[in-house]
Order: structure tokens, then C-alpha cells, then sequence
């Protein structure tokens, strides 16, 4: 599905990511892991796109393609998509106009039929119903006002509709209550499947705690310094990362 | 063929082209053009000394220099002040047309047969248009409604004419005005009777025909106690003209319990990337609201490499309402100074101004606005939001609000932004499988809504689309 390549990443000639290596089957769910500044959001940002990550060395292959030969909107259409961590608002557009024009884009492009209007809003319907997203949200502007949980759980809904085969949740739990990270995780637990993998950035274990992750992977430094599978991250909510900073520390 | 020539022709009859029979008047400004052009145009006594007076104010007077735009001296003695209607070639079909019109059209949803029509290819029998227009002008006629060229309501309305015009905007209102007043060459004129509401939008659109607009247009729309008009102005696909200088006059005059609705979409040559050739756009346009009534201005202005233009609101009568919806865009050297003047009055009149500035590559956009509120305009209320879009960090945007109160009951509400086109956004909305141009045009149609909800909706849609093509390729 996705392996990655001694990834080196540098943002205004500092240099981020130092050297990654991860591989992801499809239907695996993996954990990226670490203290602030470590460049785990970076690894997220790079997977999806954004310019101003600059890659210096390194391969990504995604479903048997130079990842980093696609632009943004053509990772989309094949099918990678970013939960963002700060989801943007966009004033003036209505999000239901907007899921219908994203759906009708990504359909197209990976050669679907077009869905009617009325199918394409039971469809929203639907999924809306799934991930608790009030009907009443989609005739506001998009994201515009809306509350930290509302604004993730809207995220999720993209998710559902767009069902991508490689999703990355950028810190997706932060600043969530409960009832949000449940919606969060009960999203993400119904989405699983054979061929759809999921990379879950976070800092906190407490997300993992109702996602059961495949394998775990501590980010410092710019370098996946430990993997394990869902006993590290308990490991890492007992200890903290201080441990892991020392080990690292110790081994230089 | 000839038949269907001969009726396509004839159509134009429809107030579009006045009997002209020679070509051209020398170039050069003087009180004979003024007298040459009248005489060509076959005008009444009062109309010639109309246009002297104002040739005689306009020779006093001196070019504005406090806009915010930049532009080469114009020499008024080269242009030319009358030409006969150039008739364009007729061309067989859409093969000869300039395939980047075509692609234009293409983008912004013209219909085809539309699309021959604006690009002056002969229309084929299936598309009656002959026939359509008959029905409009039957029905207008019906009601009483007068919708012809100005020329045409110059001999046969003159007591309309003699009564209304220059009331709106007097001839020495300004340099521009003036000069529009003296050598107006034609352009449209409606009236709406007592307690008419004129049942359709009407259109400069069914006005277009095989020659070239005036560069002096004037345009009169009177609507009488209680009536109603949407009158729409402009078309969205591109306007080019040989003629650099535009400088039109529109008045509307909405008497006791009337209102207008005034739409266009302005889409003349900007010139090219460095902004030569563009066309100058110095217009003024100004209603008169009486007691009761309501104007609405909404204009999208995409066009000319230089703009200078505040349709304004004169809320004389007690409890009168003027609206200012605007949405200007400037991209490459394209340099817009507009806004709008809402002079209150009245008693309990209100206003409302809702502009949004979009500036794009090097081009400069300037928002200049006026809300007056008078001695005895008590209770007046007004509300302006100005906000301006960046795109890029090479242009500008600047917003100049005047306000002058000389009432204290009066309620003045004032929001301005100033924001960029995120990269966030761009990014966001990639990420979710579009292009860089549907992202753009998502943000920008946002931005613009409450402007576009103003416009009826086959216009709204041209211009969303529009303003997509006009801002192709301005970000990253």
C-alpha cells in the first residue's frame, strides 16, 4: 500500500524528518507517535501534499506509484486523504455545496458514474447520520463557526464520503471531549477494512484507546526511533516520552 | 437565406439602430461635432441646446485627478465623436470564429446559439429569435412599457426626455458627465407606467446587434408611482471595441412607491498583460429614490484596464431605500477605483453597501464610498461592509469610506477586511480532490455570495464562472 524510503524532509532549508522508513499493508492501522516538534505532522503533511514541505531525499510509493510525482488533487483522487488537525473555514460556502462538488470531483476523476442529486443527498444524509453530524450543519458555511469537535466530526464525514484507501487523522483528537473522540474513533473503527489503511497521528495514547492500532511508531527527532504494536503507546501513556528521548540520547 | 436575412435585420429595427446614413464626423471636439452629431441624428431643437449647454460647461471644466488610477493623458481632440454603426463581417459558422472565444464561451456556459449570436454568426431557423423578441416587445407593449433606444425615445417620448433627463445627473455634474452630455451617441431608455411591474428582466442582452456600442452611452429608466423594473446591463462574454474612452451616463429615477433594480456585469477589454489596448471606463451612474422607493445597484465588474465608477443612491424621499452590491475585480495591470454614494435625505431612509474588492497579479482596486446623511434625514440608517481579497502580494487594495452626518439620530454601521487567499484553504480544498481553479473559484464565489445572491440567476451563474476565468492562473 504505502512504503516509505529514507524520507528526508526540510521546511526553509531546516531539516524536519531526517530519514524514514515505514511500510503499511492494506487494512493496517498504524500509530505515529511523539513528543511535540518531532516532525509527526510533517510526515502527515508530506504524505498528502503540501508545498512548503520540501522532500531532499528519499521515496514514497503509494499503490505501486511515485507518491511525490502527484499533485495535491490527484493524491486525493487516488485516494489519499488528510484529517486536518486545524480544519479551515471557508466562509460563503455552504458545506452541503461543497461535499456534493468534492464527491462530484473525486467520482469523476477515478472514472464513477455521476450520482443524481437526489442520491448524492441521501448519501450525505446517511453518512452524516453515521458520524453524528446534525443535518442542520450542512447548510452552513463551511467549517465557519463551527465548534473544535464540530469542525472534526466534519472531517469525518468527508472521510466517509470520499472512503480514501490511505487515510491520515492529523492529531484529529486534539482538543476533543470524550463524546467527540467516540465519534472520531467510531468513525474510523466502521471505515476499517481489507484494502483501506489508516495512519493515525497523535500525541496522546488516549485516541488509541478506543482505536486499536496495528502497529505503533515513535516519531524524534525526525527519525522513527521505536515501533511495537498497542503496547507501546500504553507503555508511552505510563511513562511519557522521556524514556524514549534518553534511549535515543544514550545510543548517540 | 435572404429572408431570414432580411428578418434578422429588421429585428434590429427594434430600437437598436437609428436611420444614419453616412460614416463619419472628423475627429476633434468642438461645438460644431456637438451641432454635426445632433443634426445626424435628426434631433428636436431642445435636445441640440441641451447638448450645447453642456458642451459649453464641459469647456470649463478639468479632468478629476483624485481617483486612485494611473493612465495616459487621453487626447479628447483625436477621438472620433460620431461614426455611422459599423456593421462587423457576418461570419458563415462557429468554425471561423477565434477559437479563444470560443473557449471563453465554452467556460462560461454559453449556449450555443447564444455563443453565434454574440460572435455575430448568422443564425440558422431553428433559433427564432425574431420570434422571441416580437413576444417580449407585444408584451411589453401590452402593459404600456417602453423599452427602445434612446434616440428612439428622443422622437417619439421627447415630453419623457424633456422631463427627466439631466435630472438624475446634470450635464456639469462632472468632467465626464459633461462630456457624456454633449456627444452621447445613443444607448437605452425605459419607462414603467403607474402600478406596472414589468413582468421580465429586461436585457441590454436583446439589444445586442451587429454594431458596435457607442462610447458615449446614455441610458434613462424612469419608474413611475408604484412600479417595478429589474433592468439588466452588460453581458458576460468578452467586449472588445477600438474605442479606448467610455465614459456613459445611466440616471434612474424611481418615483413615489417604485422600485428599480439595476444589474450589470462589465466585462470590456483590460488590455493585456502589461495592461495596453485596455478600455477606460469613467461612468457615472445615479438614481433618484422618491418617497417610498427603492433602488438596487448590484454590479460585477470584471473588465477595462482602468474603472471609475460609483452608482450612487439620492434617498430624497421619506422612508427610501438605496443598495450598493458590488463585486470589482482586478487582475494583471487592471486598475478599479469604485464604490458608491448614498446621499440620505428623506425621513427613516435607509442604505445598505455591500462591496467586495478582489485584487489579483498587479492590479490596484480601490473602494470610495460616500454615506451622507442630511439635516432632515431623520432616523437614516446605513450599513457597509468593504472587504477586500488579495491574491498574490504583488497588488493592492485600498478602501477610502467618506462619511458626512449632519444628523445625530442617523445609525451608521461600518465593517472593512482586508484578507489573503489562504494557502490553507487552496490546500484544504486540494486535498479533497480539486484542482487549484475549482478551489479558487470555491473561495472567491464564497467570498462574493451575498453580492451574487443579488443577481438573477442565469446572471449569477455567468458571473460566478466569470469571475473563475478572470482570475485563471493568479495564484501560485
Amino acid at each position: 500500500m504505502l512504503s516509505i524510503k529514507n524520507l528526508k524532509v526540510a521546511v526553509e532549508d531546516q531539516p524536519i524528518l531526517k530519514g524514514i522508513n515505514l511500510d503499511i499493508k492494506p487494512g493496517e492501522v498504524h500509530a505515529i507517535m511523539g513528543p511535540n516538534g518531532s516532525g509527526k505532522s510533517t510526515l502527515a503533511n508530506v504524505l498528502a501534499g503540501r508545498e512548503e514541505y520540501e522532500v531532499t531525499e528519499g521515496s514514497i510509493e503509494y499503490l505501486g506509484q511515485d507518491l511525490l510525482d502527484l499533485e495535491v488533487d490527484e493524491r486525493a483522487q487516488a485516494g489519499v486523504f488528510m484529517a486536518f488537525q486545524y480544519p479551515v473555514e471557508i466562509p460563503g460556502v455552504n458545506t452541503a455545496t461543497f461535499l456534493k462538488q468534492v464527491i462530484g470531483s473525486i467520482r469523476e476523476a477515478r472514472g464513477e458514474e455521476e450520482l443524481s442529486a437526489p442520491d448524492m443527498l441521501k448519501l450525505i444524509r446517511e453518512k452524516a447520520k453515521m458520524v453524528g453530524v446534525d443535518q442542520s450543519f450542512l447548510r452552513r458555511s463551511l467549517n465557519e463557526g463551527f465548534s473544535g469537535g464540530e469542525k472534526k466530526r466534519n472531517e469525518m464525514l468527508q472521510m466517509a464520503l470520499l472512503e480514501p484507501k490511505l487515510a491520515i487523522l492529523d492529531e484529529t483528537d486534539s482538543g476533543l471531549d470524550i463524546d467527540a473522540l467516540r465519534i472520531v474513533s467510531d468513525a474510523v473503527n466502521q471505515m476499517r477494512a481489507k484494502d483501506r489503511s489508516f495512519i493515525i497521528v497523535t500525541h496522546y495514547q488516549r485516541l488509541l484507546n478506543y482505536i486499536t492500532p496495528d502497529h505503533v511508531h515513535v516519531i524524534y527527532q525526525g527519525r522513527i526511533v521505536k515501533s511495537g504494536d498497542k503496547n507501546l503507546a500504553l507503555e508511552l501513556e505510563d511513562k511519557g516520552y522521556d524514556w524514549i528521548k534518553e534511549e535515543v540520547e544514550t545510543v548517540a | 437565406m435572404q429572408v431570414l436575412e432580411a428578418q434578422t435585420q429588421s429585428e434590429y429595427k427594434f430600437g437598436f439602430t437609428s436611420d444614419i446614413e453616412s460614416d463619419k464626423i472628423p475627429k476633434g471636439l468642438n461645438e460644431d461635432t456637438v451641432r454635426r452629431i445632433s443634426a445626424k441624428k435628426n434631433e428636436p431643437e431642445f435636445m441640440l441646446e441641451w447638448r450645447l449647454k453642456a458642451f459649453r460647461q464641459f469647456m470649463e471644466m478639468k479632468e478629476p485627478q483624485w481617483p486612485n488610477v494611473d493612465y495616459p493623458e487621453i487626447d479628447l481632440q483625436d477621438i472620433y465623436y460620431y461614426s455611422a454603426p459599423k456593421k462587423k463581417p457576418k461570419l458563415e459558422s462557429l468554425d471561423e470564429v477565434d477559437p479563444e472565444l470560443l473557449a471563453t464561451f465554452e467556460k462560461l456556459g454559453i449556449p450555443l446559439e447564444e455563443q453565434k449570436l454574440l460572435a455575430n454568426v448568422a443564425v440558422d431557423a431553428v433559433f427564432d429569435s425574431v420570434s422571441v423578441k416580437t413576444t417580449y416587445k407585444e408584451k411589453l407593449a401590452e402593459l404600456g412599457i417602453i423599452f427602445c433606444s434612446f434616440s428612439e425615445a428622443v422622437h417619439d417620448h421627447p415630453e419623457l426626455i424633456k422631463k427627466y433627463l439631466g435630472t438624475v445627473v446634470p450635464q456639469n455634474d462632472n468632467y465626464y458627465a459633461a462630456l457624456n452630455s454633449a456627444v452621447f451617441s445613443d444607448g437605452s431608455f425605459v419607462y414603467i407606467p403607474k402600478g406596472v411591474k414589468c413582468p421580465m428582466e429586461l436585457s441590454t442582452y436583446f439589444r445586442i446587434n451587429d454594431t458596435q456600442t457607442g462610447q458615449f452611452e446614455r441610458t434613462l429608466i424612469i419608474a413611475d408611482e408604484g412600479s417595478q423594473v429589474s433592468y439588466l446591463e452588460g453581458c458576460t462574454a468578452p467586449q472588445r471595441d477600438e474605442n479606448q474612452l467610455h465614459a456613459a451616463v445611466v440616471e434612474l429615477v424611481s418615483l413615489d412607491n417604485a422600485t428599480i433594480k439595476y444589474s450589470t456585469v462589465q466585462n470590456w477589454y483590460p488590455g493585456d498583460k502589461d495592461g495596453k489596448g485596455g478600455i477606460y471606463n469613467f461612468v457615472t451612474k445615479r438614481g433618484v429614490a422618491h418617497k417610498n422607493a427603492k433602488i438596487t445597484w448590484t454590479q460585477v465588474e470584471t473588465g477595462s484596464a482602468v474603472t471609475w465608477k460609483y452608482p450612487s443612491c439620492i434617498l430624497k424621499g421619506d422612508n427610501s431605500i438605496g443598495e450598493f452590491y458590488s463585486v470589482a475585480v482586478t487582475n494583471n495591470r487592471q486598475q478599479a477605483d469604485t464604490g458608491t454614494k448614498m446621499v440620505h435625505i428623506g425621513k427613516n431612509t435607509r442604505s445598505t453597501i455591500i462591496s467586495k474588492g478582489i485584487s489579483a497579479g498587479y492590479s490596484d482596486n480601490s473602494y470610495r464610498g460616500l454615506v451622507k446623511i442630511g439635516k432632515k434625514a431623520e432616523n437614516a440608517h446605513n450599513f457597509s461592509v468593504c472587504d477586500s481579497l488579495l491574491m498574490g502580494d504583488k497588488c493592492g487594495a485600498h478602501t477610502f469610506p467618506y462619511l458626512e452626518v449632519e444628523n445625530n439620530s442617523a445609525q451608521v454601521e461600518h465593517e472593512a477586511t482586508t484578507s489573503k487567499i489562504g494557502e490553507d484553504q487552496l490546500f484544504f480544498l486540494q486535498q479533497r480532490g480539486l484542482s487549484e481553479e475549482d478551489a479558487i473559484n470555491m473561495i472567491v464565489n464564497g467570498y462574493c455570495k451575498e453580492v451574487f445572491n443579488e443577481l438573477p440567476m442565469e446572471f449569477a451563474v455567468e458571473a460566478q464562472k466569470l469571475l473563475a476565468i478572470t482570475l485563471e492562473g493568479s495564484v501560485g
